[in-house]
């Protein structure tokens, strides 16, 4: 277990570094500048630009300004973003809880999803509501995330008005909401976000759960639960699923990262106040310290989502936790 | 090659993997003879003020956008951007990734290790965000650029694939009796291992098709990918998430383009591989 956590451990901080590393690297060669005198519409003059060069360390050789950076993110240290003139970490503290709200649904959606129409399907295999269900699944693993996100909009959002169309909580109301009616509010703005990421990744899911509940139903340990007389569900739900879940599992783990940055989509879709937000006009501001630290974020979810992954499926399967 | 055509008369026997098949190679032909198959010029602007936003009718089989070109005749055009993106990417992601795997495979344990463990490494990396911070960075970068990153990004899970298939091959009895008949490196690969190899790359290329038409939408969606007037599939979304509300067939009709395309990838590569694995028999 410990040289497990050791081998995990060390492959996170690889990442982490890797992603660090490349991303200042692209961030420092890439054409443009954070400061440019006259800029835009508002004239800054050469003397503000070069003050503020120098203030941030921009001034310094390259490998100066990295190893100053490396120190500083040891330190736990993110740095202040330029553009909003505001540490990084109260920029990350504001959007990162949002995106974490959206991801977590997200994904507990997906696996709910993803696990019931594998049951459904391998229960029914060979049928014809395997193949539709079937169909269903490849559709939804198919649909570029963002484009469903604007049909669920155009439906529940506009025709049907039944969902808010955009952001995280009604504007209007938010001065004379309480704590219960904001929670409501936030929920109902939730929804449709949580369920485009959850469709498009749980049918993912879905493809893998389908085929180890197969395997899974077709055992010996099923059949012999069979001939003691239990009831099918119970032979489907504790027996057959318990030793199934593994790749459905590991496959929900290793989606955390996508779900979470790749969120970008789905995010400016819905008007999600995210990271994914945050990183996008980072970018386009060239503010350097925002976009590394959202890498930082990114290669620390990967490490989350794996070791989850491995968490998860220990817990579900005793073979592996003995391994 | 026996390999190959054994797997083709089962494949065969895969009515939906077949259908997708033939729709792939419809879609195929109908993007590279777009000027024979588009009613009308993708970048045309017949009338922005009175044709605009015109719902589908006889003169515009999907209507037109806020700029009165024909949707249909954009989407014909768009097929072209995201088929070719996909193939080219595809082809040359499995291409490094199949060649990895094979050096990983045939060097020597420490070669071995410090690939796999680079690969560990990248395949972690978060793909999307890189992508799309060197070519929000890089700003009007050309398609082949949009291509290169994806492909460079994508080869990994290959990579891992083709090696355990060469560890095991090379252990094999054939390889042996190859290899001491006198057999070198080269021909060894060529002759031996290749053939063997085939079937799971030409499944690998096929699934990644989907999922890279799917990525360079998202790219072109976020205006980063293939950019406007030149229609993508992705820019066409774009284009019609603004009058969503009052024109929803400019945005509906190039993402379902885009999931008949993908669904089609994905159920031929299930074929291809239902059909090359030597536990599926029926």
């Amino acid at each position: 277990m410990l040289t497990y956590l050791l081998r995990r451990l060390a492959l996170a901080l690889a990442t982490t570094a890797a992603v660090v590393t490349i991303t200042f690297a692209l961030v420092h060669l890439a054409p443009g500048e954070p400061f440019v005198a006259g800029a835009e519409d508002r004239f800054v003059p050469p003397e503000t630009v070069a003050r503020l060069r120098e203030r941030f360390g921009l001034d310094r050789p390259l490998g100066v300004q990295f190893a100053r950076y490396a120190a500083n993110l040891a330190h736990g240290d993110l740095g202040e973003s330029f553009a909003r003139h505001r540490p990084v970490a109260a920029v990350l503290a504001e959007s990162l809880p949002n995106t974490l709200l959206l991801g977590a649904t997200a994904l507990v959606l997906s696996l709910l999803f993803g696990i019931g129409l594998g049951i459904a399907q391998a229960t029914r295999a060979g049928t014809w509501a395997d193949s539709a269900l079937g169909a269903l699944a490849l559709a939804c693993y198919s649909v570029p995330a963002f484009w469903l996100g604007l049909m669920l909009l155009l439906v529940f959002g506009e025709w049907l008005h039944w969902l808010p169309v955009s952001g995280m909580a009604d504007v209007t109301l938010r001065v004379p909401m309480d704590g219960l009616r904001h929670a409501l509010d936030v929920g109902r703005h939730l929804v449709l976000p949580a369920l485009t990421l959850a469709l498009v990744n749980g049918a993912a899911v879905a493809r893998f759960h389908r085929a180890a509940m197969i395997e899974a139903l077709g055992a010996d340990f099923v059949r012999a639960a069979r001939a003691r007389g239990l009831g099918e569900r119970r032979v489907v739900l504790r027996h057959a699923l318990r030793s199934a879940l593994a790749p459905a599992i590991t496959l929900a783990g290793l989606s955390v990262p996508a779900l979470l940055t790749g969120s970008v989509l789905v995010e400016s879709v819905f008007g999600w106040p995210g990271m994914g937000r945050v990183a996008y006009e980072a970018i386009f501001a060239r503010d350097y310290n925002v976009i590394t630290a959202v890498a930082v974020v990114a290669g620390v979810l990967v490490a989350v989502g794996n070791l989850l992954a491995d968490l998860g499926v220990a817990a579900a399967d005793p073979r592996v936790r003995r391994a | 090659m026996r390999a190959l055509r054994r797997g083709w008369l089962r494949f065969r026997a895969h009515r939906a993997a077949v259908a997708a098949g033939l729709l792939v190679a419809v879609l195929a032909i109908a993007a590279a003879f777009a000027p024979l198959v588009a009613p009308a010029d993708p970048l045309a602007q017949p009338d922005p003020v009175a044709l605009q936003n015109q719902p589908p009718s006889a003169a515009h089989l999907l209507g037109t956008d806020r700029f009165s070109r024909d949707v249909l005749s954009r989407i014909v055009y768009g097929a072209r951007v995201s088929l070719g993106v996909g193939a080219a990417a595809a082809l040359l992601a499995v291409t490094v990734g199949a060649l990895v795997g094979l050096a990983a495979g045939l060097a020597s344990p420490a070669v071995d290790q410090l690939l796999m463990r680079s690969v560990d490494v990248a395949l972690a990396l978060p793909r999307v965000f890189l992508i799309l911070l060197v070519l929000a960075l890089w700003e009007n970068a050309p398609p082949w650029v949009v291509v290169l990153l994806i492909a460079l990004t994508g080869w990994f899970q290959t990579s891992r694939v083709v090696r355990a298939l060469v560890l095991r091959l090379r252990e094999s009895e054939f390889v042996q009796a190859a290899r001491a008949l006198g057999s070198g490196r080269p021909g060894l690969v060529r002759r031996h291992l290749l053939p063997h190899l085939a079937p799971t790359i030409i499944v690998s290329a096929t699934l990644d098709v989907g999922n890279i038409i799917l990525l360079e939408s998202g790219l072109s969606y976020l205006g980063l990918g293939i950019r406007p007037p030149a229609p993508s599939w992705g820019n066409m979304i774009q284009d019609g998430k603004d009058q969503l509300f009052s024109a929803p067939w400019v945005a509906a009709a190039p993402g379902l383009a885009l999931l008949v395309t993908v669904v089609a990838f994905n159920l031929f590569g299930d074929g291809l591989q239902a059909a090359f694995d030597p536990r599926d028999r029926r």
